[in-house]
């Protein structure tokens, strides 16, 4: 039953790539939304059966068929449902149905091809996605790993006339390569070092092991598939291509570079959550460039116009939470706050999906304002994410946040944790100034700016279906995990558990600090207070933003010309792009084109060939001389010739 | 009587006569008739050895050696009619489409 789930997205991508263009377009985003809904009662009905299943442990084998046996090495393509992947699986049919639906509406301006081809690469990117939460060993994943990339290549590039989203689709696609090489250098090097690919088997290999103090081969499998990891999820220093595939359509944007592809580093870290239990110094590098990651990318937030890039610089920012969650080794904090993640950051791309839909393609903060009374729905819906990524209690993102820095500071991090609270004001601000910006205040009259429609429309009906439920799971979601200090039982937390059950105990039995024990003893008081602590953050940072972006704007233009130069740093990025440029891309350019194509390929390879060639052509010149056509020097050196033979075997 | 070697030396002679014509003369019928010559310089040793061994063998092999000379001079002769028909010229150096 596990494989009809990606196999229903698999046969909607089949029919909408083969008959797209004679079906009607009605026909084309019904038959992609009924996969993805078909393939989300079937996991919901998977994921039921799971949970009736005996605790712990449980888990749903399916052999789907043996796929490579080569000697001693065989891999079946098995899928596996764990409670991890359990929580994946509800993901991303359940955000990527809505997100169907939402495009339906949303993609109305194509023409008829163009529609059936949106959906035939949504479904496929589904069907793909699913291939990898269910693989039960690394090269299953692996092929959905690969799968997801080729699918964001090419919904990133999916305006291919516009040479800016084919060149974000080529930049996707090749720094996640730098990051797949990493990957597959992790997968052959566990391989090599445990024999085997599946990930229980690895689970139970490495849990035998002790934990390594020094820098050993466990050290760099899993730092090898960090390095994938943070390609995937565009953790620094490849997070260069997710603000640039927002040149995707809006819904794609919320469905791979939000809610599911970008969330696989982490899923691959929890899935493989022994390993790096085993591996403290790569966990610390985790960390450390998850918590630094979220605090660079929010300070970009900051400062960026386009409504879409402060949502993927926002992207970036919370996925680096999840991996600080990972690196301080909260697995289920982490995968928690990548469930509420999901929720309201896929409603708030849809929500500037709506806004962008409703000014026929502005993307401009600076022009957007005063939308509220127009577009009621969208502001309505939009504010709800904000609050939930600001980390308003009671919504989803508070619940989740907390307990991630909640875990960091048990874990005895205080640096991080101070980082992560910096970094969830920031989140607070940047998120509240989109809100100002584009629903308050006046319409910006920038020169030039394009004349909106004087009437907006709200968001169409099935746009709006899928704002209000994704809302309305913002709002609720979080729940699901509520807290021990707030009378819950964190179930959630308690839920995913076992699918890091070995590493728990390891955990333990190497005395690492974070340890669940510790914080499940750690008093309800710390949490609480440190509850109180992040809410006032939020506040105050919502503060701050209404201050500045909405009541005050000049003051936030004042502290633009007293930090110019901090500015001006921020609103290009910290260089990063300049650098690679300088540092990879031109080097690279000019090896290539001065050494390998104008030295070793004209110069040696060609020149050898030709050389070859003239030789050729030169000593034929002079034997050809030989051939005169003269029937007297063809009969003259043939009896030269009898005469040499025959004196040498006669004079010898 | 003469001996051997003198026998020898003279076909020897009439060889490289005939050799010489073959490269030398620009004349196809000059060119077989040194053939000729050539062949019947073998055909002298063959009978010296003959008499000077006391055998009859090398007699035997000149008459197929005069054979195959006869049907020689008519096929070389029929080509020189051929060639002669298509250049109006009986000069070897004229045939040199051998040539690439």
């Amino acid at each position: 039953m596990l494989r009809l789930i990606p196999v229903l997205p698999f046969l909607g991508f089949l029919v909408n790539a083969s008959f797209g263009r004679r079906i009607s377009r009605r026909a084309a985003g019904a038959v992609a939304s009924a996969v993805m809904l078909a393939s989300l009662m079937v996991a919901l009905v998977a994921a039921g059966n799971l949970v009736g299943l005996p605790n712990p442990g449980r888990a749903i084998v399916e052999p789907a068929f043996s796929w490579i046996s080569s000697g001693d090495f065989s891999v079946n393509a098995t899928l596996r449902l764990d409670p991890l992947s359990a929580v994946m699986i509800l993901v991303v049919t359940g955000i990527g149905s809505l997100i169907h639906i939402y495009s339906t509406a949303y993609m109305d301006k194509e023409t008829d091809s163009e529609y059936a081809r949106y959906f035939s690469y949504l479904n496929l990117f589904a069907a793909f996605m699913l291939v990898l939460v269910l693989g039960s060993n690394f090269l299953v994943m692996f092929v959905g790993w690969e799968g997801v990339g080729l699918c964001s290549y090419l919904l990133v590039g999916f305006w291919y006339q516009k040479e800016s989203a084919s060149d974000a689709g080529k930049k996707a696609f090749i720094v996640n390569r730098i990051g797949d090489f990493g990957f597959l250098l992790g997968v052959l090097l566990a391989y090599v070092r445990f024999s085997t690919l599946d990930f229980q088997d690895l689970a139970r290999s490495a849990s035998a092991l002790s934990p390594e103090t020094s820098f050993g081969t466990l050290s760099l499998i899993t730092l090898l598939l960090f390095v994938g990891a943070a390609g995937k999820s565009a953790q620094i220093p490849l997070h260069v291509w997710l603000p640039d595939a927002m040149e995707g359509p809006t819904p794609v944007s919320a469905l791979i570079h939000a809610a599911t592809m970008v969330t696989a580093g982490v899923y691959l870290i929890g899935r493989n959550a022994v390993l790096f239990s085993h591996a403290p110094i790569t966990l610390k590098i985790v960390a450390a460039i998850g918590v630094a990651t979220a605090l660079l990318a929010a300070t970009i937030g900051l400062v960026q116009n386009d409504i879409k890039r402060v949502l993927a610089y926002s992207t970036v920012s919370q996925l680096g939470y999840m991996f600080l969650a990972m690196g301080v080794g909260a697995y289920a904090a982490g995968i928690f706050h990548l469930y509420t993640h999901a929720f309201f950051k896929a409603l708030l791309f849809l929500g500037s999906g709506a806004v962008i839909h409703a000014l026929g393609g502005e993307q401009d903060l600076r022009r957007m304002g005063g939308l509220r009374r127009e577009l009621p729905i969208a502001y309505s819906t939009f504010l709800v994410g904000a609050m939930a990524i600001a980390g308003v209690p009671g919504l989803a993102g508070f619940f989740s946040k907390d307990e991630v820095l909640f875990q960091t500071y048990a874990g005895g991090h205080t640096l991080l944790w101070i980082v992560g609270l910096v970094t969830s004001l920031l989140t607070a601000i940047y998120m509240f100034r989109l809100v100002f910006l584009a629903f308050h205040g006046a319409r910006g009259e920038e020169p030039g700016a394009a004349h909106h429609p004087s009437h907006l429309h709200d968001a169409p009906p099935a746009m709006a279906l899928a704002l209000i439920v994704l809302a309305l799971g913002s709002i609720v979601a979080g729940y699901a995990g509520l807290p021990r200090a707030l009378g819950g039982s964190n179930r959630f937390e308690r839920f995913l558990e076992p699918s890091f059950i070995v590493s728990q105990e390891t955990r333990r039995a190497a005395g690492l600090q974070g340890d669940l024990e510790e914080a499940e003893t750690a008093t309800a008081s710390l949490e609480v207070g440190l509850m109180a602590v992040s809410t006032l953050v939020a506040v105050g940072g919502i503060g701050l933003a209404f201050f500045f972006f909405l009541r005050n704007p000049r003051a936030a233009d004042d502290m633009v010309n007293r930090f110019a130069g901090l500015h001006r740093v921020l609103a290009n990025k910290y260089y990063v792009d300049e650098i690679y440029d300088a540092t990879v891309v031109q080097p690279i350019r000019i090896v290539s084109e001065d050494g390998l194509w104008r030295g070793i390929d004209v110069r040696a390879i060609d020149g050898t060939v030709n050389m070859v060639g003239e030789t050729v052509v030169g000593s034929s010149e002079i034997l050809r001389r030989l051939q005169a056509g003269s029937v007297r020097v063809s009969a003259a050196s043939l009896f030269l010739g009898v005469v040499l033979i025959l004196g040498y075997y006669l004079w010898r | 009587m003469p001996t051997l070697n003198q026998y020898l030396v003279l076909s020897a002679t009439l060889f490289a006569i005939g050799t010489a014509g073959v490269f030398i003369r620009r004349n196809l019928i000059t060119i077989l008739l040194s053939i000729e010559i050539m062949l019947n310089a073998v055909n002298l040793t063959f009978v010296a050895f003959g008499r000077a061994l006391g055998a009859v063998d090398g007699q035997i092999l000149v008459f197929f050696v005069i054979t195959v000379a006869a049907a020689e001079a008519a096929v070389g002769l029929a080509i020189v009619i051929g060639l002669f028909r298509h250049s109006e010229s009986l000069n070897p150096d004229s045939f040199a489409s051998l040539k690439w």
